[in-house]
């Protein structure tokens, strides 16, 4: 993955609250084993309805999303963040995120800015006619003249700018895992393999 | 010395699974169960392919398919699998049978009786156990919680790092108390409580906590009831729910095939009786509610926190502060076709689902069975679904002549699968027409483009099929 230090462009000023994994993503389109492909599947219910802001063209190839508050609330589908870069979104302003999509857009690179409601008002009234530019570095949205300071987990952060492989970076504790291994109260034992699988003679495992 | 400061159950159990932290407070957090299915996981196994990884611990790894998987019968007359007809599920579940045989994990596949929704057959097989940390590619993982699992949804690029190495980076969640004292009144389920308190405390009430479920209606709540309670931990933002470990907790897993047995359960047993929280121990949140006060529930929008009491009536738009929720309440009720100030009561349905992570246990079918025994479904119902949540518990039901009672009364009786929950198999419902569901999510398109849910027990769903409305439960039972 590579490292993303800026997201500049137009925004779109979506602005509903509770946007789901549902309403990112449908269902029907999760039966997919590839990454790719999603975003012409993307906020589908929302994109059918005339005179949505998906199709002003003010809005065309724009990077950033704005939205209201509970962000990607619902399912654990990675698919919403993967649907969201294959539209070209690559950072998401609200005023708050679920926890499980907040956490699958930072390992896809997108950058999710939470700001108070007040703020994400402003911002959206801007992006009706004016770009913004979100700093990860020194972790500022500015538009129209005005700057909007946000906070992001420190890890996270150095994750995101500097583009990291974070299996990459686990494999190297190693030897702590294993050492953990070695004492762990939970692990004194295995689950047996499940009986489906010597019933029917299957050899799955 | 001094004495340990108290802790919370989840403080513990993160505490004793805790690889290394660092400076910041996030920690590498051990993962000792891990319950994969076909959707979130292709991807994942293609990662490891790509960079030439192993699965670290398959031993430790549960696959079942369960959200694409057909409810129809699977084995024909002739003995032979039946084909899964839509070709990108099929692809789906082809590609989890690859990869379980490529990097051995264990795996239950759609034949074998023990196959189900990977939240019920975690619990079912012993495979979830109190103290332990459990994960899945599904935002439902939170049920298993109801066992004293530190339990929670993950996405693919998670998945795939627990595949790999069998830990995850975390930072700690902040904890949540939610207390409820007294008996669950007359004709009031798990169910209605966890709607309830969604209600309550909104869809993000929870978010950044974890939720620890305290007080006697707990105490006495079935696992079950549990299950269903700790499932819809998510719909209120909360990643995981908590239940401490009782003997409830050991009868019940007591025997099951993939849990300890003999020295071995002696002695998790003992260490599982030291997790509960300690006296004194504090909570970042406190959440309070009187059992006597909950009532059978249904959804009237298209969040999960848009809950009434069946008595009630579909709120006005207007009745709202905030003008974002008056903006969504206004939509929710265009796309549910409902007017404000209808009574709930009155609003007929078209589709009746009983199944889903979150209600599709024996209890559950249990339930619903007492209010359609000796009943029809109305007949303006145009299908009434029970899905049970895996092959035992269908076995079981049957046992107990609960498909003789469904089947009788006009439902269908399926194979186990996610089902009508989220519209990837073929049950749906259609544009325009309405579910009384007791699944977990009534978002826009959930069950199909365009339909319309109701979230219910499985009792009060039981009670819309035999009258063709959001009846009040009470009014058929007792």
């Amino acid at each position: 993955m590579n490292g993303v230090t800026r997201v500049e462009g137009r925004a779109i000023p979506l602005g509903l609250r509770n946007v789901d994994t549902d309403i990112i993503i449908p269902a029907d389109h999760l039966k997919t084993v590839t990454r790719e492909g999603l975003g012409a599947h993307a906020f589908e219910t929302i994109r059918a309805e005339p005179g949505n802001v998906f199709d002003d063209p003010r809005y065309s190839g724009a990077p950033i999303l704005i939205a209201g508050d509970n962000f990607g609330c619902g399912s654990s589908r990675e698919h919403a963040a993967w649907a969201l870069l294959d539209l070209g979104i690559k950072a998401v302003i609200a005023p708050s995120f679920s926890d499980i999509f907040a956490g699958n857009a930072f390992k896809n690179g997108i950058v999710t800015v939470a700001l108070d409601p007040a703020a994400v008002d402003r911002l959206l009234e801007i992006a009706q006619d004016q770009s913004l530019a979100i700093d990860v570095e020194a972790l500022k949205v500015t538009a129209a003249g005005e700057s909007f300071t946000f906070t992001l987990d420190p890890f996270r952060r150095e994750c995101l700018l500097k583009g990291l492989d974070e299996i990459g970076v686990t494999l190297e504790a190693e030897p702590a895992i294993a050492d953990y291994e070695a004492r762990a109260p939970m692990l004194g034992w295995k689950p047996a393999k499940p009986s489906a699988e010597r019933r029917l003679g299957l050899r799955f495992g | 010395m001094t004495e340990a400061a108290p802790k919370t159950l989840y403080e513990k159990i993160w505490d004793a699974h805790v690889v290394e932290r660092r400076e910041d407070g996030t920690c590498l957090l051990y993962i000792d169960r891990h319950l994969v299915h076909e959707v979130t996981s292709p991807q994942a196994f293609d990662g490891l392919r790509a960079k030439g990884r192993r699965v670290r611990r398959p031993d430790l790894t549960l696959a079942v398919p369960d959200h694409n998987v057909p409810t129809t019968r699977r084995v024909g007359d002739n003995g032979r699998r039946e084909p899964v007809l839509d070709r990108r599920s099929a692809e789906q579940l082809a590609a989890l049978e690859g990869n379980v045989r490529e990097f051995g994990v264990p795996y239950i596949p759609d034949i074998a009786a023990e196959q189900g929704i990977v939240h019920v057959v975690g619990p079912e097989q012993g495979f979830t156990l109190p103290g332990t940390t459990l994960v899945c590619g599904d935002s439902h993982t939170a049920a298993h919680g109801a066992l004293g699992a530190l339990a929670f949804g993950i996405g693919t690029s998670e998945v795939e790092h627990v595949l790999a190495t069998q830990t995850l980076w975390l930072k700690p969640s902040r904890t949540m108390e939610v207390r409820v004292e007294g008996d669950l009144p007359f004709g009031v389920s798990p169910k209605d409580l966890i709607l309830t308190l969604i209600g309550r405390i909104g869809t993000a009430g929870g978010t950044g906590h974890v939720i620890e479920y305290r007080g006697s209606t707990f105490d006495r709540m079935s696992i079950e009831g549990r299950l269903t309670v700790a499932n819809m931990s998510i719909e209120a933002g909360a990643r995981s729910g908590l239940f401490a470990p009782d003997q409830r907790t050991f009868d019940y897993l007591k025997g099951r095939p993939m849990a300890p047995a003999g020295d071995d359960w002696r002695r998790m047993e003992a260490y599982w009786r030291t997790l509960a929280t300690d006296e004194g121990a504090a909570f970042d949140r406190q959440v309070f509610l009187d059992a006597a006060e909950i009532a059978p529930s249904v959804t009237w929008g298209t969040s999960p926190e848009d809950v009434v009491p069946v008595t009630g009536r579909v709120p006005d738009p207007d009745s709202f502060e905030d003008p974002a929720k008056r903006a969504a309440a206004r939509k929710s009720l265009d796309y549910m076709g409902l007017e404000p100030g209808m009574a709930m009561a009155d609003v007929a349905v078209d589709h009746v689902f009983i199944g889903s992570c979150t209600n599709s246990r024996i209890e559950d079918l249990r339930a619903a069975a007492e209010v359609v025994r000796t009943r029809r479904i109305d007949p303006r119902i145009k299908q009434a679904l029970v899905v049970p949540g895996s092959g035992l518990v269908k076995r079981q039901a049957e046992k107990e002549g609960l498909d003789r009672i469904f089947l009788e009364a006009g439902f269908e009786w399926r194979e186990p699968g996610c089902s009508m929950c989220l519209a990837m198999n073929p049950d749906r419902v259609p544009a325009g027409e309405r579910c009384a569901s007791t699944s977990n999510r009534n978002f826009v398109g959930r069950q199909g483009p365009g339909a319309r849910t109701h979230l219910v027990s499985p009792a009060m769903a039981a009670a819309a099929a035999v009258t063709g409305r959001l009846a009040d439960v009470r009014e058929l039972v007792g």
